[in-house]
């Protein structure tokens, strides 16, 4: 299983431990966090939630993706669900390769594809008491921001 | 004999036109065929639940006063066909010919509008534009086939004064009424029901065909729907079992936008069936599980 759900928080040295290789040079992992402002607002809290039959299937694709584009060893992604408070991990990937190039390579692009992708929903509760699902909801009156146009949240800027 | 159950009603008119000259229309389904390619008999192929012999009678019968059923004399006693008033073959030779020569003789004074056994998709809507556009002067009136351009004798209508041509075309060895509708004074239209004379020879075509109808049957089917994230929210629920008569995922979403007010469009979604991607245009069947998914934010 290369990709997967988590109810609560992540266990990274398991998931370290899946993709150790003698054969692997090189390991890269990403973490994204639950930053505490997102488009000007600020953020107190994340809920995530996913149709996780169809999400895991499509995580899983991606992951093959990597493998077939990328010379790696081995690859996994885990995401979480449920509610996240400023600073939890809502998602983890790893990859393990021969050299580190591919690592890097592989690991940017499963977790832009998956923001971009898997069925996960994020709802941000704000300072204020408001809350809204990212992407949904001011989208609603800007349908120009539908698929593929995933706010960057909780991490890096998503510029990939 | 006959049955024509009620056909007086609106389409009856369009059997008898007004010109006292024009003789009467009556219905001839041909059930005689051998269903060779097929290997069962075509007449009695089911399709929701009848058989194609029944469907194409009640579809004439809807039209004409009087419909008949053509077949060889040793089919007149199969249980299939007993029911409806026959026409057993008369005149010697073999095919379709014999069956339209034989109901010509049996009725000199009308025309007869001749349907084969194997046109599931044959529609009201072209049985009602073969007889408007009837020309009774001619020796037919027949469509022309949108595969190949050539005028489709069986489903046409024949007119008395084609009995003498038609003999004398089948003692100089003629035997393909189509040839004989090429070459004598037979009026060909274009149908506007484009695949209303699709035949079906073979087993797959049958197969095909009952796909192809089963889908467009309006009949409510459950399905089963899931809501995630805002759609959760405003729908007010997680998941229903719905009985509708949307038959794509598109129908089904106009529908539940305008129950629960969603606020994203369809376009800014994607759908799911069966836990798989789908395109808004697929058939959905009976116990179908349906996922409507807004943007996504992962990550």
């Amino acid at each position: 299983m290369t990709f997967r759900f988590a109810e609560h928080a992540i266990d990274t040295a398991a998931a370290r431990a899946q993709l150790v290789d003698p054969g692997a040079g090189g390991f890269v992992t990403f973490e994204g966090w639950v930053r505490d402002f997102n488009e000007g607002r600020e953020v107190t809290a994340l809920e995530y939630e996913a149709f996780q039959a169809l999400a895991v299937k499509e995580g899983e694709r991606i992951v093959a993706e990597a493998a077939a584009r990328f010379p790696v060893r081995h690859a996994l992604c885990i995401h979480r669900v449920g509610r996240l408070a400023l600073t939890d991990m809502a998602v983890w990937v790893g990859v393990s390769a021969t050299h580190r190039g591919e690592a890097f390579d592989a690991c940017r692009f499963i977790i832009d594809e998956v923001k971009h992708r898997v069925p996960i929903w994020k709802k941000e509760h704000y300072r204020n008491g408001d809350s809204g699902w990212v992407n949904c909801e001011a989208c609603a009156a800007a349908p120009a921001h539908a698929h593929g146009a995933a706010h960057a949240h909780g991490h890096e800027p998503n510029a990939a | 004999m006959t049955t024509p159950p009620a056909s007086a009603a609106a389409p009856g008119s369009a059997a008898n036109p007004a010109s006292a000259a024009a003789p009467r229309v009556f219905g001839l389904v041909l059930a005689g065929g051998l269903s060779s390619r097929m290997q069962r008999d075509k007449a009695t192929l089911l399709y929701g639940g009848k058989s194609q012999l029944e469907r194409a009678f009640e579809l004439v019968a809807r039209y004409l006063p009087e419909v008949y059923v053509s077949v060889r004399s040793s089919q007149a006693a199969d249980p299939s066909r007993l029911r409806y008033p026959l026409i057993v073959d008369s005149v010697p030779g073999e095919g379709p010919i014999v069956g339209i020569r034989s109901a010509l003789a049996a009725r000199a004074d009308v025309a007869w509008l001749v349907l084969a056994c194997d046109l599931p998709f044959l529609s009201e809507a072209a049985l009602s534009q073969l007889l408007a556009e009837r020309d009774p002067a001619a020796s037919a009136t027949a469509f022309r086939s949108t595969h190949d351009g050539l005028p489709e004798p069986l489903c046409a209508i024949w007119e008395p004064k084609s009995a003498a041509e038609l003999a004398a075309y089948q003692a100089a060895d003629g035997r393909c009424p189509r040839k004989f509708l090429m070459r004598h004074g037979a009026k060909i239209i274009d149908p506007r029901d484009r695949r209303a004379l699709d035949n079906v020879n073979t087993p797959d075509e049958y197969r095909d065909a009952l796909r192809s109808l089963d889908s467009e049957v309006s009949v409510p089917m459950q399905l089963k729907i899931q809501y995630y994230a805002l759609m959760r929210e405003q729908a007010g629920r997680s998941d229903e079992t719905l009985e509708t008569v949307a038959s794509t995922p598109a129908d089904l979403y106009s529908e539940l936008k305008a129950r629960y007010g969603f606020t994203l469009s369809r376009e800014q979604l994607k759908v799911a069936v069966n836990s798989e991607f789908a395109s808004w245009s697929r058939k959905l069947a009976a116990g179908d599980s349906v996922v409507f998914i807004p943007p996504v934010a992962g990550g």
